[in-house]
């Protein structure tokens, strides 16, 4: 290199302010600021350090016995049971049956499966909640159809999770999709022929060959979900309105009310610090398990 | 492999073709009754029947949306706010990207740790402080209040120094042995080289913050600040029970997206592969 250094780390250091700016204001600030109201028992209008009061551990070891907590924490929980692994395999199912198309018939088809994911959420909640409308909703028909009795869905505590985890997966399984064709396209096709030429069946083929094969982008498609689904919010709040809000916490959905509602930025925090250990804790075990996989293709 | 192995092998093929099309079919299906709904009159929306066409089709609920409503401060607001985050957020990301491309200088290692940390961090958590210092600043219900907590995509920054890092050194010595600034290199050399990441990513930043829910709600409590993705199912209690028109109202959210969608398909597509660390 010819130029000297100096002038390099100047340069560098202009480039990346506009960016240092930002995530400093917005990212680092409010991060240390997440941990430091966690500790404090203040409200969130006026909050500044006259309101605020040191409470220690306070806001913290009230969390067990919280009742809205428990909710919250292990509706997380069944939603993310409900989402990760069933929408990983949906999605994998359509991938597979994509990629035996060609030409225009793929690229519409992959189209109508990815179109959802493209919409804002309340276009979504828009959509299922008159499809599945308990008076008017079209897939009433074919709960009569089927003899099954017509259900407020979103009104019943039973189906609320598993309709909100039904809409969820049609909503977001487009972005897993994607990645299974990157990934089987990256198979190359002379293992196939070679299968081929051994008799092998179709099943066959796909366990021996496809699956372990696929097996790194399966593993990242679980992290992502696993990831994006702790951090659930929109849908639950909106499917929720005029129901039973409480009934159907989930863990963002009540730092908001703890925050936004209840006026209580202390233990609102205290709650998002432990969601924030969660999806860290959920993010570096995820990560590892990615490298062994990789290490052992 | 045997003729007959091979019909059968094509027989269950063409079965699993079919299913798929037909899988597709009713996967859109939901969106298209939205919209077909959102053309019919309320009486004719609620008939205990299944009308897949509309026996009168009406854009009067479009009409009542685009006069009766605030839906046009909502687009406004979507607009000028999408367009804001996408534009700030590339082009920080661009020159932060550019700089850990192809610079030494101290303090690279800690910025790389700040990237991934913010990887990590899930926004959702930040919710509460983001809006204390929104609030301090003064900046609730503004359009600048909207934005600034939606900046923070630092994998625009992660693809951008993967393919900045991809091209070839050659380019970079030639320019430097002709005396060429750092800011020509980038605007001469890189930039061009890589408007098609450009597009790709500001596409999609442009989908996520039009689709960003969370926060523009918290920012904003004045119904003419929402964007349009709040706007549609805040205000609908003011719509009764109009199930035609909530849906009219929400195609008027979701169709820019859409729309963006099916023209830049192909390019949506690397994008939100790229952006889950897979090469498109």
């Amino acid at each position: 290199m010819i130029r000297n250094t100096k002038n390099d780390t100047l340069i560098a250091y202009v480039l990346i302010a506009p960016f240092l700016v930002i995530y400093g204001l917005i990212f680092v600030y409010p991060t240390i600021n997440m941990f430091i109201l966690s500790f404090q028992d203040a409200p969130l209008i006026s909050f500044g350090p006259q309101s605020a009061e040191w409470t220690g551990l306070d806001n913290y070891t009230r969390l067990p016995d919280d009742r809205r907590f428990g909710t919250a924490f292990w509706n997380t929980a069944y939603f993310v049971l409900l989402t990760v692994i069933p929408g990983t395999l949906v999605a994998l199912a359509i991938a597979l049956g994509i990629t035996r198309l060609s030409g225009r018939i793929q690229s519409l088809v992959l189209a109508l499966f990815f179109l959802p994911y493209i919409l804002p959420v309340s276009v979504v909640y828009r959509i299922w909640d008159w499809t599945l409308n308990f008076q008017f909703g079209i897939a009433m028909h074919l709960f009569d159809a089927l003899g099954i009795d017509r259900i407020p869905i979103f009104k019943t505590s039973t189906w609320f999770m598993p309709a909100v985890a039904f809409v969820t997966i049609w909503w977001t399984c487009g972005f897993s999709i994607l990645l299974f064709l990157a990934g089987l396209r990256a198979i190359p096709v002379e293992f196939y022929e070679a299968a081929e030429l051994d008799n092998a069946g179709r099943w066959t083929v796909f366990r021996k060959l496809t699956w372990p094969l696929l097996w790194p982008v399966t593993a990242l498609v679980l992290t992502i979900q696993l990831i994006l689904q702790l951090k659930i919010f929109d849908q639950v709040y909106l499917f929720t309105t005029g129901g039973r809000p409480n009934d159907n916490l989930v863990m963002v959905y009540y730092i908001y009310q703890r925050a936004f509602q209840n006026d209580d930025g202390g233990r609102a925090a205290a709650i998002a610090v432990v969601l924030f250990v969660m999806v860290i804790v959920v993010s570096v075990l995820n990560f590892q398990l990615l490298r062994l996989a990789e290490r052992k293709t | 492999m045997t003729p007959d192995t091979t019909r059968r092998y094509n027989i269950a093929g063409g079965i699993i073709t079919i299913i798929t099309v037909i899988a597709a079919l009713i996967w859109a299906f939901p969106i298209y009754w939205g919209i077909v709904s959102s053309f019919k009159l309320e009486d004719e929306v609620v008939r205990p029947y299944i009308e897949l066409w509309p026996e009168n089709p009406t854009l009067r609920h479009y009409w009542f949306a685009l006069t009766q409503t605030q839906i046009g401060s909502w687009y406004l607001n979507s607009v000028v706010t999408a367009l804001g985050v996408t534009v700030l957020t590339v082009s920080t990301s661009l020159l932060a990207g550019y700089a850990l491309s192809q610079l030494r200088f101290p303090g690279r290692r800690p910025l790389w740790w700040l990237i991934l940390a913010s990887f990590m961090v899930p926004t959702q958590v930040l919710i509460i402080n983001h809006f204390v210092l929104i609030a301090n600043m003064g900046l609730l219900n503004t359009w600048a209040g909207i934005i600034l907590p939606q900046l923070i995509h630092p994998v625009v920054i992660i693809v951008y120094k993967q393919f900045f890092d991809q091209v070839p050194r050659e380019f970079r010595e030639a320019a430097v042995m002709d005396n060429a600034s750092e800011f020509r290199i980038l605007t001469k050399v890189y930039i061009p080289m890589n408007w098609g990441v450009t597009t790709a990513l500001s596409i999609v930043t442009f989908i996520w913050a039009w689709n960003a829910f969370l926060w523009p709600f918290l920012a904003v409590t004045r119904t003419e600040m929402m964007t349009i993705t709040v706007g549609i199912t805040q205000v609908s209690d003011a719509f009764g029970v109009y199930y035609a028109r909530q849906l009219a109202s929400a195609v008027l959210a979701g169709f820019p997206v859409a729309l963006a969608y099916l023209l830049f398909q192909r390019r949506v597509t690397q994008a939100i592969t790229l952006s889950a660390g897979i090469k498109g």
